[in-house]
């Protein structure tokens, strides 16, 4: 009777750390066996892997806020803000002649030098946000939904005033490539930089989570808060430091958006926080708390993109895409849920 | 002699004077405690004496009024529970702080954990965890488990393992036993007497007066936020423990005024449950209380669960009034049946919600017209019971949280009585309560099941469910007996002997077959 018993949680945990993989080798060898007829290509690899960077990099911040028992519903609109911060700054670089005058000195290229201090800008304004959010939750006491659904307006407006209303162009420099399909002489490095920022950021992440106290007690919250209060973990700390970071990263994936876009627009991005918890739900993260995994969330990332790449390739309407999409999550809760009451 | 030579040595905590006032009420009032090393010290009282205040001043979750605490001699102010950890005091608390999504390790370790610049350092973190639980021989706890996969008795250990691992020499035991099997408990008892052994000073919070008396070497009695009484256990009875919980005789705890049993009201024929029972049936009359008896998980929950509707039936006939086909708990009720939860805060209570929310809640109708609810008429349904039944709180307003366990069970017994049901089914209904609302609940259990003819209140059947066979025995008029999901044909409590039932709970039914 015992073994059975193991032997049935040992299947369990094994689906536990590898479901949402073999649902992505499922989809992925569906689209390639009776796809479109380069599916299965390098080159589209790679593609999937580029359109997939934006909402995974937001995504490992969110994992984290979700680990947390939170919830930020603002990443969207600091992508938006992050695109139109990158592009006023550089508009406003190369129309001060000094300050490239300036750079010149320095022996650099002037848009290498405008870039640096453009994605300097975008961290700041993300870190600002990631500040507010947790400061209102941690300080104020108010539940993250609330708060995140306010600052989610309140940014998308900063965003849309400070652009004008409109887009916002900026002159051409290295950023605009970061989301480049490697050129042929360039092939060795696999993927566009973009792509890499992400796996490199989700190792970082990875890392964080298993290695360190602040990972550990981003668990620990989760779980039971009250548990680690008594343990003397600073909760507020950890919390506020949490939604600082989901910012950040979701100002880098705003830094991504604006070189794909090669322009600033406030209106980018709206509802892509549903994208980007939903990648992280379908990886295994629990609205309540306590479970996640990086690697859950870049995977669940990843059945959304081939999914909708695999959809329009086939020539499919948007409107098929978006119910295949929407089926794939409640399906991936469902057998959260009963993985969840099978072994408790 | 030899407890008077431990006397002599320098208390390990020594509590002085400590008062706390919450507004305007006073929860502490120069309360004293000392404790030894190599010393268990059962702290007593009814709930709402001020045990639960005094730990936390002790703990560092409070700031006592005034008041000195010492450590070894040594003055000592915690600011917070971390502060308090880390000048060596643990306390176990009656609901488990872990974290079940973490494992046995950064359990054990958590908010501790060895570190240089924020990386945890996975030796260190082996060896003190390896060296925290060599202290049990319990092989199914490794370090990698993860925690809500472990059973209650097994977190308990953790917890326990926790606070050894940080170096406690002070752990606090808050109501240990309430949710353990007796296995468990013994295997409970050991480790606390080795941790005594180790010369650790235990303080040992509990509302089961035999526990106290098995394993405590010295107890302080508190009422009202005073310390009444402290001293060695050896010296004291039970009886005069309970009068200086109490303040005054209790007189008979267990109430039994002359009752008749009337017609069948509920009538259960070979019930099988998914996985437990495995087999029972019995008659519940108009106008008795059934006692059933058994171990923890001998399957009385899960059999009172599936007469309800909450469980699935297999096999087997319940038969209330004429009706006999499948249930659900809005069924039930409609046929005059409640279920009393033995997980009050889980299951039992609304406990965000009013007084009047919860006791009205199975039965709204009758408020107002139109199925409204007109608040004046709720709250004064409410406002009834709570007189009634003496609830101590300040209206039917105040939220359910705020009380006492024993209050809360009242609250939760008078939503049957608010719905008027003729078969009240109680799962543990005194556990966790302190024995003044103890006495209340089974005068209250008494006078429903006699019903009132002055005032034509009919008598009522009551099933209760409990692990603690004295009171079974002192307020039930039959008694049948659980193990491993077959239930015993009921005995009347009469003709049947603690002995008998413990005989039929472990397996062995009776003596004579007891050999065999």
């Amino acid at each position: 009777m015992k073994m059975i018993d193991d032997n049935k949680f040992s299947l369990m945990s094994v689906l536990n750390k590898f479901g949402p993989f073999l649902g992505l080798l499922l989809i992925y060898g569906l689209l390639v066996a009776f796809g479109p007829d380069n599916f299965g290509s390098a080159a589209n690899l790679e593609t999937i892997a580029r359109q997939t960077s934006i909402v995974g990099i937001a995504a490992l911040g969110m994992t984290l806020v979700i680990i947390l028992g939170g919830i930020d519903l603002s990443v969207g609109s600091i992508v938006a803000l992050g695109t139109v911060i990158a592009a006023s700054v550089l508009q406003y670089l190369v129309s001060k002649t000094e300050a490239s005058s300036m750079f010149d000195m320095l022996s650099l290229r002037a848009d290498a030098w405008m870039a640096i201090v453009a994605v300097v800008a975008v961290l700041v304004a993300s870190a600002i946000c990631g500040v507010i959010n947790g400061l209102i939750i941690t300080k104020l006491k108010v539940v993250p939904f609330i708060v995140t659904l306010g600052t989610l307006l309140l940014i998308r407006g900063t965003a849309k005033g400070l652009a004008n209303q409109q887009k916002v162009d900026a002159p051409f420099s290295w950023l605009n490539q970061l989301l480049a399909p490697p050129s042929y002489e360039q092939r060795w490095i696999l993927f566009a930089p973009g792509v890499w920022i992400m796996i490199i950021l989700a190792l970082l992440v990875i890392c964080i989570l298993k290695y360190t106290r602040f990972g550990r007690h981003i668990y620990a919250i989760g779980s039971n808060e009250q548990a680690a209060r008594l343990c003397g973990i600073a909760v507020e700390k950890v919390k506020l430091m949490v939604y600082i970071t989901a910012a950040w990263l979701a100002g880098i994936a705003g830094i991504l958006q604006f070189s794909r876009l090669s322009v600033g627009d406030p209106t980018v991005a709206s509802g892509m926080e549903l994208d980007v918890i939903a990648a992280v739900v379908i990886g295994g993260g629990s609205l309540s708390g306590g479970e996640g995994s990086v690697t859950g969330t870049i995977v669940g990332a990843l059945i959304m993109t081939v999914i909708r790449s695999g959809c329009s390739q086939i020539g499919l309407p948007n409107w098929i895409q978006e119910i295949v999409t929407g089926i794939i999550i409640v399906m991936a809760v469902t057998i959260d849920r009963m993985r969840h009451s099978n072994t408790k | 002699m030899h407890n008077s030579s431990v006397k002599e040595k320098l208390p390990k905590l020594s509590m002085r004077n400590i008062s706390k006032c919450f507004g305007a009420t006073v929860a502490l009032d120069n309360v004293d405690i000392a404790v030894y090393p190599g010393e268990i010290h059962a702290l007593i009282g009814e709930n709402g004496a001020g045990k639960s205040t005094l730990m936390k001043v002790l703990s560092g979750a409070i700031a006592p009024d005034k008041g000195q605490m010492e450590l070894d001699g040594k003055p000592y102010h915690p600011h917070n529970p971390l502060a308090a950890r880390t000048s060596g005091i643990g306390m176990i608390y009656q609901e488990l702080s872990l974290a079940g999504h973490l494992t046995v390790e950064e359990n054990i370790l958590l908010g501790m954990e060895p570190s240089v610049c924020g990386l945890i350092k996975r030796k260190d973190v082996r060896q003190k965890t390896a060296q925290a639980l060599s202290y049990f021989d319990h092989p199914e706890i490794t370090p990698g488990t993860k925690v809500c996969t472990l059973s209650v008795g097994a977190q308990q250990l953790v917890e326990i393992a926790r606070a050894i691992a940080v170096g406690c020499q002070i752990l606090v035991f808050d109501e240990p036993t309430s949710s353990l099997s007796g296995h468990d408990v013994q295997r409970l008892f050991k480790l606390i007497k080795q941790l005594k052994d180790r010369g650790m000073a235990i303080i040992y919070i509990s509302h089961f007066l035999e526990e106290i008396k098995e394993i405590a070497d010295s107890f302080t009695v508190l009422r009202d936020g005073k310390s009444v009484g402290s001293g060695n256990i050896t010296d004291t009875s039970t009886e005069n423990l309970i009068s200086l919980m109490v303040g005054r005789e209790l007189g008979k705890l267990y109430p039994r005024s002359n009752r008749t049993s009337g017609k069948v009201l509920m009538e259960i024929t070979d019930l099988a449950g998914a996985e437990k029972p495995t087999q029972a049936s019995f008659e519940l009359h108009q106008g008795e209380v059934l006692g059933i008896a058994g171990l923890v998980g001998a399957g009385r929950t899960e059999m009172i669960r599936a007469i309800f509707g909450l469980d699935s039936v297999k096999k087997g006939k319940i038969r209330i009034g004429s009706y006999f086909g499948p249930a659900s708990p809005i069924r039930r009720w409609s046929e005059g049946v409640g279920l009393l939860s033995e997980d009050r805060k889980c299951e039992g209570l609304a406990l965000s919600m009013s007084l009047a929310d919860n006791i009205t809640m199975t039965n709204l109708s009758g408020f107002g017209p139109l199925g409204m609810i007109i608040p004046a008429r709720q709250l004064a349904a409410a406002k009834f019971w709570i007189d009634k039944l003496n609830v101590k709180c300040q209206g039917p307003k105040q939220k359910a949280v705020d009380l006492s366990g024993g209050n809360q069970q009242k609250v939760a017994i008078a939503r049957l009585l608010q719905h008027n049901v003729d078969i009240l089914l109680l799962d543990e209904p005194t556990r966790g309560i302190d024995v003044g609302s103890k006495k209340l609940i089974y005068e209250l259990i008494d006078k429903i099941a006699c019903g009132d003819k002055d005032k034509g209140i009919h008598p009522k059947a009551v099933l209760i469910i409990s692990s603690y066979l004295p009171e079974l025995l002192g307020i039930c008029d039959r008694i049948a007996v659980m193990c491993r999901g077959r239930l015993n044909p009921a005995h009347l409590t009469k003709e049947v002997s603690q002995q008998q039932i413990m005989f039929e709970a472990t397996g062995s039914n009776g003596r004579d077959k007891f050999q065999k």
